[in-house]
Order: C-alpha cells, then sequence, then structure tokens
C-alpha cells in the first residue's frame, strides 16, 4: 500500500533521515517510535511532500508520490490522510465547514455532498453534536477527533498520525486513541508517530524503532517490547519506563 | 468673539462654498476609492512576492516596498506629475496623484499583509496541502481570512492615511476637497471654507479613528 524506498533526507548539510526503507500493508497499522529528533515526523512529512525528500521513492498504491507536481501531488494529498500533534483546525471556520472545506475545494464534492459526508464523520468520531461549534470552543481531544474527521471525509487510502495526543491533557488522550483503534478495526490503514506504548502493544501489527535517521529495528510489539535486540533500543524503553526495564 | 465667528464659522459662507466644496468631496471620495483599492490589490501581491521562496522575486519585491516607504509621498506625487513629463509621460492630475499614491500605499498595505500572512502559524497551510487544497486555495480559504483578521487594525489605519493623503492632491491643481476648500477661501476672502472641509474630513475619518481604537482594546483584551 505505501511503500518507503531508500529515503533520504537532508536539512542543509545535516543529513536527518538516512536510507528509509518501510512499507505498510493494507488494513496494517504500523506504529514509529524513537527518541525526539530522530526523523520520525520527518518521515512522515516526506510521506505527503510536506517535507520535500532528498533521495529516495514514495509509493502509495504503487503511484510515485515522489513524482508528482502541482495539481497531480494536490490529488495525491487527497489520498493520504495526515493529523498532526498541533490538530491545526481552521480557527475561523466551524467544525462543519472545517469538515467541508477540502470536500468542496480539493474534491469537488457538492456542498450537500460535503455536509452530509462530513456529518457522518462527525458522527463517527462522536462530535456530530459540535458541529457549528467554532475549534477554539472544543477541548483538545475533541478538536483532535474533528482533525481526524477532517481528513477522513476525503476518504484516504492512509492516515498518517505524527504523535496525535503528544499535546493533551492525559484524560483526553483515551478518547482520541478510541477513535484510532475503531478506524483499524474497519480496516485502515495507518502509520503512527506516537509515545503511547500501550496503544501499541494492543493495537500495532508492527512497530519500527527510528534513531539518528535510520530505522534501528522492526517487528511486532511482543517482539519489540518484550524482546529488544538492539542495544540502542533496549536503552529507549529503558528510558521511556524505568520500571519496566530489564 | 463675534469676528472670529465670522472669519471661521460664518454659516452664510459655508453655505456659499458648499456646491464647491461637495464637488471637492466627491473627487476625494473616488481618489480615495480608487487608490484603496488598487493598494490593497497591489500590497497583497507585494506581500505574497516578499513571501516568496523565489529570491529573484523576494528581492527586488522588498526594495520595492522599501523605497516607496521611505520616500516622502508628495515627492513622488511631484516627480509623477512634473518629472515624468520630461521623458514623454504626462498625466493627468488625477492619474498623477492615482499612480503616485498607488505606489506610496501598496507598499504600505504591503507591510500590513506580510506581517499577517506572517502572524498565521505555519500548521494551517500544511493542513490546508495535506488535505490536497492547491497553494491558491489555501491562500483564500485558510491564510487570508486569518491574516487579514489579525491585521485588521493596521488595514484600517492604513486607510485613514490614504483619506488624509489624498489632501496633497490640491498641490497639482487636482480640485480635491482641500484643493477646493482653499479656493473658496480665496474667493470669499474668509476661512470658514477650510474650517469646513476640515469638519468634512473629521466626519469621515473619527467614527474609523473610534472602530480602530475599539477593535485594538478588543483585541487586548482577548
Ligand atoms: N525544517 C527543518 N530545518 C532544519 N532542521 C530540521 C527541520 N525539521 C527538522 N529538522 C531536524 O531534523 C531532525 C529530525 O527532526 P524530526 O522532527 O523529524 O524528529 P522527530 O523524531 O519527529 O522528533 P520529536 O519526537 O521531537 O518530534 C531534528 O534534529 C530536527 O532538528
Ligand atoms: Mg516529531
Amino acid at each position: 500500500m505505501l511503500e518507503i524506498n531508500q529515503l533520504e533526507k537532508c536539512f542543509g548539510t545535516t543529513q536527518v533521515l538516512k536510507s528509509i526503507d518501510l512499507s505498510v500493508k493494507p488494513g496494517e497499522l504500523v506504529f514509529v517510535i524513537g527518541p525526539s529528533g530522530s526523523g520520525k515526523s520527518t518521515m512522515l512529512r516526506c510521506c505527503n511532500r510536506l517535507e520535500e525528500p532528498t533521495s529516495g521513492s514514495i509509493l502509495l498504491d504503487s503511484e510515485h508520490v515522489t513524482e508528482c507536481h502541482g495539481r497531480a501531488l494536490d490529488k495525491m494529498r487527497l489520498k493520504i490522510g495526515m493529523v498532526f500533534q498541533g490538530f491545526h483546525l481552521y480557527p475561523h471556520k466551524s467544525v462543519l465547514a472545517n469538515v467541508m472545506l477540502a470536500q468542496v475545494k480539493a474534491l469537488k464534492r457538492s456542498k450537500p455532498e460535503a455536509k452530509a459526508r462530513a456529518m457522518e464523520m462527525l458522527e463517527h468520531v462522536g462530535l456530530a453534536h459540535k458541529a457549528d461549534a467554532m475549534p477554539s470552543e472544543l477541548s483538545g481531544g475533541q478538536q483532535q477527533r474533528v482533525a481526524i474527521a477532517r481528513a477522513l471525509a476525503l476518504d484516504p487510502k492512509v492516515m498518517l498520525f505524527d504523535e496525535p495526543t503528544s499535546a493533551l491533557d492525559p484524560e483526553l488522550v483515551g478518547s482520541v486513541l478510541k477513535v484510532m483503534k475503531q478506524l483499524r478495526q474497519e480496516g485502515m490503514t495507518m502509520l503512527v508517530v506516537s509515545h503511547e506504548m500501550e496503544f501499541a502493544r494492543e493495537a500495532a501489527d508492527r512497530v519500527v524503532f527510528m534513531d539518528g535517521g535510520v530505522v534501528v529495528e522492526a517487528g511486532p510489539p511482543e517482539d519489540i517490547f518484550g524482546n529488544p535486540k538492539s542495544e540502542r533500543l533496549r536503552a529507549f524503553l529503558s528510558r521511556l519506563q524505568p520500571t519496566t526495564a530489564a | 468673539m463675534s469676528n472670529f465667528i465670522d472669519l471661521f464659522f460664518n454659516l452664510d459662507i459655508m453655505a456659499q462654498a458648499w456646491p464647491l466644496l461637495l464637488k471637492g468631496l466627491i473627487i476625494t471620495l473616488k481618489l480615495c476609492a480608487v487608490v484603496i483599492l488598487l493598494g490593497l490589490a497591489g500590497g497583497l501581491l507585494l506581500a505574497l512576492g516578499a513571501l516568496s521562496p523565489r529570491k529573484w522575486l523576494k528581492w527586488p519585491t522588498i526594495g520595492f516596498i522599501d523605497l516607496f516607504r521611505a520616500l516622502p509621498p508628495l515627492v513622488v506625487l511631484i516627480f509623477v506629475y512634473s518629472g515624468l513629463p520630461f521623458a514623454g509621460l504626462e498625466l493627468t492630475p488625477f492619474m498623477a496623484v492615482v499612480l503616485a499614491f498607488f505606489l506610496n500605499n501598496s507598499a504600505y498595505f504591503a507591510e500590513v499583509f506580510r506581517a499577517g500572512i506572517q502572524s498565521v502559524p505555519k500548521g494551517q497551510p500544511e493542513a490546508a496541502q495535506a488535505t490536497g487544497l492547491s497553494q491558491v486555495q489555501s491562500l483564500v480559504h485558510v491564510i487570508l481570512p486569518q491574516a487579514i483578521r489579525n491585521v485588521l487594525p493596521d488595514l484600517l489605519s492604513n486607510t485613514v492615511e490614504v483619506v488624509k493623503l489624498t489632501s496633497l492632491a490640491s498641490v497639482v491643481s487636482l480640485s480635491e476637497l482641500l484643493y477646493s476648500a482653499n479656493m473658496a477661501r480665496s474667493i470669499t476672502y474668509n476661512s470658514s471654507p477650510l474650517v469646513l472641509a476640515a469638519l468634512i474630513y473629521l466626519a469621515i475619518l473619527w467614527p474609523l479613528v473610534r472602530l480602530i481604537s475599539r477593535y485594538q482594546r478588543g483585541l487586548a483584551e482577548h
């Protein structure tokens, strides 16, 4: 479904990603962990070209994401949903208008059609009753669920999540993870960067550990958390959860 | 005292001068409308140019903005009106004023728009692009509405400045409000027409100035 081949990214002279290979199969939830600055966000942002890869290729359903330009790139991005740490809802638009905008302007759906789809998606994330609210009137968890609905309304083939719960108060994290679990059950293909290890254990098909711009280790969550092979992963996990460290 | 009222607040003379001043007011308003609309459009384009990642576009645009923000508008006006004819380009007073103030004013609006666009967090256009909106759509539907809201008091202040600026047009004998008032003064040997003109400026600008103050206080409270 999503294939990342020998992806490299430099900012000026510093190389942030060094030959990343990663693939996500249809319906799979791949979880990416790693220390701060390891390049997780950069990798995710290369997948929809918010960052321009320095070299390497990214394919979505065997179409080259990395070779699209202009309108073709805009179209390609419709197939790649992205959820940000900071939500980035449009503050000047109502919740409903947030979820409708790209449907109308990019997908060219009619307004009634877009509205129906938006309401459906808001229902899905449990926020249909907030359709007329402004984003500033919502809690962080609610804003993030609206952001998820905004991405889902475009019927993406894959969803990218960049630390979707990191900006949330602990008591609000659960509501967002619940929506993500639900998505997974419905068969959405997902690439998730997060520090929610509990969630990874429960919901991930595969966990990828990145450090220093390379994929150090990848495997099923049982192996990654239960039987880490590399020293770097062991160090990372012990720093994260000192109590469970071996 | 009655002498003072006679000289400055003579209602008869004001009534006499009114038709002339009305003509002047209409020219002033036309001038304002044209200069503000052109200035807004030009300012937006200049702001986009100044924020462009393309260096060949960015630096000349910034140079242009700086130049016309630094040059006194009266200098530009006299150059356009009296200097350009030497190069074979003769403009009517109205056209000269429009051109000179457009140059000045678009540079000012450009700075305001630039500040506004830069005040919008980077995540906004990223969210827009990630949902497949084109750059233009992202600009129109996501960035500009927020940018304009953030700098609305400055846009309004600039508009006030334009209205004041138009009084400079009297220098090139464009019969706008001030020129007409001054003419009426010289015909009637009485300053009341000037006072009337001042009152008209006040009537137009005072509500705007109030609005700006209120808006700025509103922003500060939030
Ligand atoms: N636009 C940029 N210009 C220069 N350097 C950048 C830029 N964006 C990211 N970097 C650098 O690239 C490296 C990787 O950053 P990235 O945000 O991908 O890390 P991350 O794994 O997502 O970290 P975190 O867990 O803190 O979010 C960091 O060293 C960062 O300083
Ligand atoms: Mg990150």
